[in-house]
């Protein structure tokens, strides 16, 4: 029998400042909606905040994707931005390539990519310059 | 056979438990409610309803912050507050004044003219809440000096609404939450231990009796997080306690003043909102006040939005705006209460203004809760997730179909809460004033075709009425809603002779007659009418 899912289209508009958040947020109200570990909810959140957040200050925008099985829930976020070029440097902790401008708001602190890691049981990331970026987290909900 | 026993007490304990936190002490008084809707609206959990033309709270999402007894309009929201009546219930009595309550009296001098006035009014001793917000303070230094491994800030506990909202909205926080009593249960405990020492009552001889600005502390007092009851014994507003206060205050000497304030300028600023902050001597701290505003920000904390919080070491949370000066039971504007208590505190006595917090003999184990707070999961729309996922997408085609204005007219706050009601079986789509529109719309141009189909022993032309039987009886119904104008001017409109079964051409003419042609001016008017409604 298929497992019943439920999908999550939004996109990550671009120099939309006021709307960044936007996606892990609607994710976020529905699996509170649907009763999910409040644990596994904050790590998603702050898995998919991240991740969306890389789109839209490096990726120039793009689209988020999540399926939600009973049993776990699959992110998906790409862009069609200008892609990462030394993806081990960019796991590192620390390592950033934000602007100043956007550090000034706060961001760049360099701890995303490694927070993404740390917080999903599954994560693989496609990406290279001038071919966008495409990163696919799991999370075991049982 | 015993351990069944123990089983149904453990039971029996969770159910009294869950029963316990249930408590409110906000409340309607609904003679005075209206049904205005504005209540709904402000509530940080969207916790209220209206139905039935009046505001109903939905008693799992309320926490109690008093958002709606200020919004109410209508003096229809409260809260349960004990009466100064029950001192009579006691052998000795002992007043815990709040903090708050020293800036509510513009012709005090000081503050122990304050503390005078409640002896005699009927207590038999003072003492000074502020008193055990230095002692929750030296506590919660010794907490912050041990790593507790948590994730992000500590998050202030003196406000229950606090604790509550972290409840039901955020749960991830509850480990973030500072697991201390509170300044006043803290020196409620104080309080009945010296009450004792001095007069050698036992301890259920003696009442301890908050003043206070707060709404959700009788939430507290029925539910502390504690194994055994909470110290306080009852709890009186600020407003009931203003009036029997303000005419002994008024025409007290200085001579008639007793020397009875101890606490420091560190306890008796902790109704101001970062009060509590800069008793612990750290930097790192961020005072939010303002339920609406607490919300976005342990809303950031939770999902890491800003770095910047996870360097904090405190948060301090306050539900009411202007801190425990803004509480929905004080009579002050928060702002006099603000100007107000900045001269309490600058008094001459230089006792009050100390350099460093007062060591108080307190280790932070004795203060910890007893019990965690656990997560209310008032948004979880059913247990079985396929369910759930169902739910959901109706929810979304629902909210789609409504207008999206957020009028409140059906009671709910939002439009996406009343497709929640409706998904949750609380509610009807018609419950929208514009839904309903819609459909009597519908229905009437239901009638209208309904109207103009006629059976085959009609005939066709219903507007030659030279005294035919088949068109008098029609024109007296309509006749009969209008008034004569439409009398005059009604043409004869041209009329086709259709073979009675060309089904087809009838239901044309049906269609038509919405506009007219067929009935000419006789019935013009009424359509015309109806069509606009």
């Amino acid at each position: 029998m298929a497992e019943s899912s439920m999908r999550i289209e939004t996109p990550i508009l671009k120099d939309d400042f006021a709307s960044a958040g936007e996606a892990s947020s609607k994710v976020k109200k529905t699996l509170t909606m649907l009763g999910v570990n409040p644990k596994h909810i904050k790590r998603i959140s702050v898995a998919m905040y991240e991740a969306e957040i890389n789109a839209f200050i490096h990726g120039g925008g793009g689209m988020a994707y999540t399926e939600i099985f009973p049993d776990h829930v699959d992110i998906l976020i790409e862009d069609h931005g200008k892609g990462i070029a030394d993806l081990n440097l960019a796991m590192q902790e620390g390592y950033s390539t934000a602007s100043d401008e956007v550090r000034m708001m706060g961001f760049g602190a360099g701890m995303g990519l490694p927070n993404m890691k740390r917080n999903s049981d599954d994560m693989v990331i496609v990406s290279s310059p001038g071919k966008g970026t495409r990163v696919k987290m799991r999370f075991n909900i049982e | 056979m015993i351990n069944d026993r123990d089983q149904k007490s453990l039971a029996e304990k969770q159910r009294l438990q869950a029963e316990e936190d249930m408590f409110h002490s906000v409340r309607l008084d609904r003679e005075r409610c209206i049904g205005c809707t504005n209540c709904i609206k402000t509530c940080p959990t969207q916790a209220i309803r209206v139905r039935n033309g009046k505001a109903v709270i939905i008693s799992e999402r309320c926490i109690d912050c008093g958002e709606c007894i200020r919004t109410c309009t209508h003096n229809a929201k409260k809260a349960v507050t004990d009466s100064l009546d029950q001192i009579h219930d006691y052998m000795y009595t002992v007043a815990l004044p709040a903090p708050a309550l020293y800036s509510q009296y513009r012709t005090a001098r000081t503050r122990n003219q304050i503390l005078t006035a409640l002896k005699k009014i009927g207590f038999d001793d003072v003492f000074e809440v502020a008193e055990g917000a230095e002692a929750v303070s030296n506590a919660t230094r010794q907490y912050l000096k041990e790593n507790h491994n948590i994730d992000g800030p500590v998050i202030s506990t003196a406000c229950p609404a606090i604790v509550k909202l972290v409840q039901v909205k955020f749960p991830s926080l509850i480990d973030n939450l500072l697991p201390l009593q509170a300044p006043v249960e803290v020196a409620a405990g104080m309080a009945r231990e010296k009450a004792v020492k001095e007069t050698g009552l036992d301890p259920d001889k003696i009442g301890v009796f908050f003043i206070s600005p707060c709404a959700a502390k009788m939430h507290t007092k029925y539910a502390p997080l504690r194994g055994k009851k909470s110290d306080i014994d009852a709890i009186i507003s600020v407003q009931d306690a203003y009036m029997p206060l303000r005419s002994v205050i008024k025409e007290m000497k200085p001579e008639e003043e007793e020397d009875i304030a101890t606490a420091s300028v560190f306890g008796v600023r902790w109704p101001n909102p970062g009060g509590e902050s800069l008793a612990l001597g750290t930097k790192k701290f961020v005072s939010v006040d303002g339920v609406q505003d607490v919300a976005e920000i342990l809303e950031t904390v939770e999902t890491n939005e800003d770095s910047k919080f996870r360097g904090l070491e405190f948060i301090e949370c306050l539900a009411c705006k202007g801190g425990c000066l803004g509480g929905p039971l004080t009579v002050k504007n928060v702002y006099i209460a603000q100007v107000i208590m900045k001269d309490m505190r600058s008094e001459q006595n230089n006792r009050y203004k100390v350099a460093e917090l007062p060591e108080k003999d307190i280790d932070y184990h004795d203060v910890l809760w007893d019990r965690k707070p656990v997560h209310i999961p008032v948004d979880k729309l059913d247990p079985d997730m396929t369910k759930a996922f169902r739910m959901i997408s109706d929810m979304e085609e629902i909210t789609g179909s409504l207008p999206g204005i957020d009028c409140g007219a059906c009671g709910a706050p939002t439009c996406a809460a009343l497709a929640e009601d409706i998904v949750r079986g609380k509610a009807k789509l018609t419950d929208c004033v514009f839904k309903l529109r819609e459909r009597v719309r519908t229905l009437a141009n239901e009638m209208f075709e309904l109207e103009g189909v006629l059976p085959p022993t009609m005939g066709n032309e219903v507007g030659e009425t030279d005294a035919g039987e088949e068109g008098t009886e029609t024109t007296y119904i309509f006749r009969s809603m209008q008034s004569e104008s439409d009398e005059e001017g009604a043409e004869e409109a041209p009329v086709e002779n259709e073979a009675p079964d060309d089904r087809s051409a009838d239901e044309e003419e049906g269609s038509e007659s919405i506009d007219n042609k067929r009935f000419g001016g006789l019935y013009t008017g009424h359509f015309a009418e109806w069509h606009n409604i």
